[in-house]
């Protein structure tokens, strides 16, 4: 009976102490070309002069890739209290050597995960060519029919045909229509400013860059079935005839 | 002997002729010697057997075929008009839930053996009754009505086509073909509908024919015959043309009449 109670009791909201959730976050990565403490501290105080709200008790990640190119012992203590002494909260390191790992854990920094190093790009070299990076778009050469939704992630979204009412093009980078746009064009969904919608008649039932939107209502006003590109200037939609 | 051409007809929205232009497509087929079957794919809603003035003569039917019920012989029924015409009706006790792929699929087959075109009848809409309809055709006629609903709706079909039929998942592409029923050059002249222009801009298929809106129609419909069987009817020989065309023939003569002068605009576009 008491195993029952106890149970219970651990599985309602109140008893629940913590909760493990991910999340993830931007930090100050701090890339040390040189530990001479001194120095840093120096130059530490300087730049923070510039900035301080920016820089007050900001967490700071420190990263060691460019100082290591020889293997040098730190004295990872000493750099943590230099650190707080300007009111710099370090919390873990990165791109180590296996030594000044053991010397980092032992101060109460986190480890992060490391960037890949050159050698271990020549590792994965020898094995598979690694491809050239493009901006990947994407090519339609169909007719976009109703009811169809065409998702360009990660770049620009090509459509060499019409866009009938009622399909939905979205796209991370630019829209460009070589044909009449009739239903809906998203362009930078993922908030990109800098993307653009271009058709060659615009007859759109949505327009939208970045999450500015106008409705064929409104876009009437400003051109209908002409050859226009839309995009944000001042933090507004704007329509322009092409 | 070749396989059959599996050709579904359909449009998306009711109500547009879709059933009337089977009748009239695979009736015409067939008075030209070519053996045809007409499938009703409108399971619950039969009609393909009354518009082909068969209806009392259903005793099995698609869906006891697919159940192994009865035979496919015993349930072809054979037209008393053209020996080379059959219809395989639809069931007016069940639902669409009846059909599936495997099912349809090995009906097909076996008709495929015999005849040289199937049409399939596909009920309105994009659920299971028209994707059953659809999954198996190389070529599709796609019925619209020269109004915004209607041309929509048949826009979304094609997508429907591109996406799931048999074909367009193993990378080829249903050969399309645009049929306008109940089209009047007066009204579209006035406005009052959408012209063949636009709506073979929104489409982008290519035309078959342009089926004039028509009291012939109606009364062939209500007699049970198939219009291109019926009297000579502007609509009987529009019908005619677009099987022309279909079948990649040169354009049967039209008897010159008052009204129809709007038909001459497709002449020199046949493939």
């Amino acid at each position: 009976m008491s195993v029952d109670l106890e149970l219970n009791n651990a599985t309602t909201t109140a008893s629940i102490a913590f909760q493990l959730k991910g999340g993830l976050f931007t930090l100050t990565t701090l890339q040390i070309f040189n530990p001479d403490l001194v120095q840093l501290k120096a130059q530490l105080t300087d730049k923070i002069q510039q900035a301080p709200n920016f820089f007050h008790h900001a967490p700071i990640v420190l990263d060691f890739k460019i100082a290591n190119q020889p293997n040098i012992a730190i004295d990872f203590a000493n750099l943590k209290a230099m650190l707080q002494e300007v009111n710099l909260i370090p919390i873990a390191i990165r791109n180590a050597t296996p030594d000044q790992i053991q010397a980092a854990i032992k101060a109460g920094f986190a480890i992060l995960r490391d960037t890949p190093n050159t050698r271990d790009k020549e590792k994965l070299s020898s094995t598979a060519q690694p491809a050239p990076k493009i901006l990947s778009s994407r090519i339609i050469t169909e007719p976009v029919r109703s009811g169809q939704q065409i998702y360009a992630p990660d770049g620009d979204l090509i459509i060499i045909n019409q866009v009938s009412h009622g399909s939905e093009l979205i796209a991370d980078g630019s829209i460009h229509v070589y044909g009449a746009l009739r239903g809906r064009a998203l362009a930078g969904i993922n908030g990109n400013q800098q993307a653009r919608i271009f058709c060659n008649s615009l007859e759109a039932e949505l327009v939208s860059v970045a999450g500015n939107y106008k409705l064929s209502e409104d876009i009437e006003r400003q051109a209908w079935k002409v050859a226009a590109q839309i995009y944000i200037k001042q933090d507004r939609l704007q329509i322009s005839v092409l | 002997m070749a396989k059959a051409k599996v050709i579904v007809v359909t449009s998306g929205k009711g109500g547009v002729g879709k059933t009337t232009s089977t009748a009239a497509i695979g009736a015409e087929l067939a008075r030209r010697g070519h053996k045809t079957v007409v499938i009703d794919f409108d399971i619950g809603l039969r009609n393909l057997d009354l518009i082909m003035g068969c209806e009392r003569r259903v005793i099995y039917d698609f869906i006891n075929v697919i159940n192994d019920e009865a035979t496919l012989s015993q349930a072809l029924i054979k037209d008393k008009r053209e020996p080379n015409l059959y219809i395989l009706p639809a069931s007016q006790t069940r639902n669409k839930d009846a059909l599936h792929q495997e099912g349809v699929g090995k009906i097909i087959e076996l008709l495929k053996n015999d005849f040289k075109f199937i049409l399939c009848d596909s009920p309105a809409g994009i659920e299971r009754g028209a994707l059953m309809a659809l999954y198996f055709a190389e070529e599709a006629i796609i019925v619209t009505n020269p109004e915004v609903s209607s041309v929509r709706d048949s826009d979304r079909i094609i997508g429907v086509l591109n996406s799931d039929s048999k074909i367009a998942k193993e990378g080829g592409e249903v050969k399309k073909h645009l049929l306008i029923t109940r089209f009047s050059p007066a009204r579209a002249k006035r406005g009052e509908m959408l012209s063949l222009e636009d709506i073979q801009e929104i489409l982008a298929v290519d035309l078959l024919g342009v089926i004039p809106e028509s009291q012939a129609v109606l009364s062939a419909s209500n007699q049970g015959i198939p219009i291109t069987l019926d009297a000579d009817s502007d609509a009987k020989f529009a019908y005619r043309a677009a099987v022309s065309r279909l079948l990649g023939e040169a354009e049967v003569a039209q008897p010159a009449a008052k009204g129809w002068s709007f038909l001459r605009l497709f002449k020199g576009e046949t493939v």
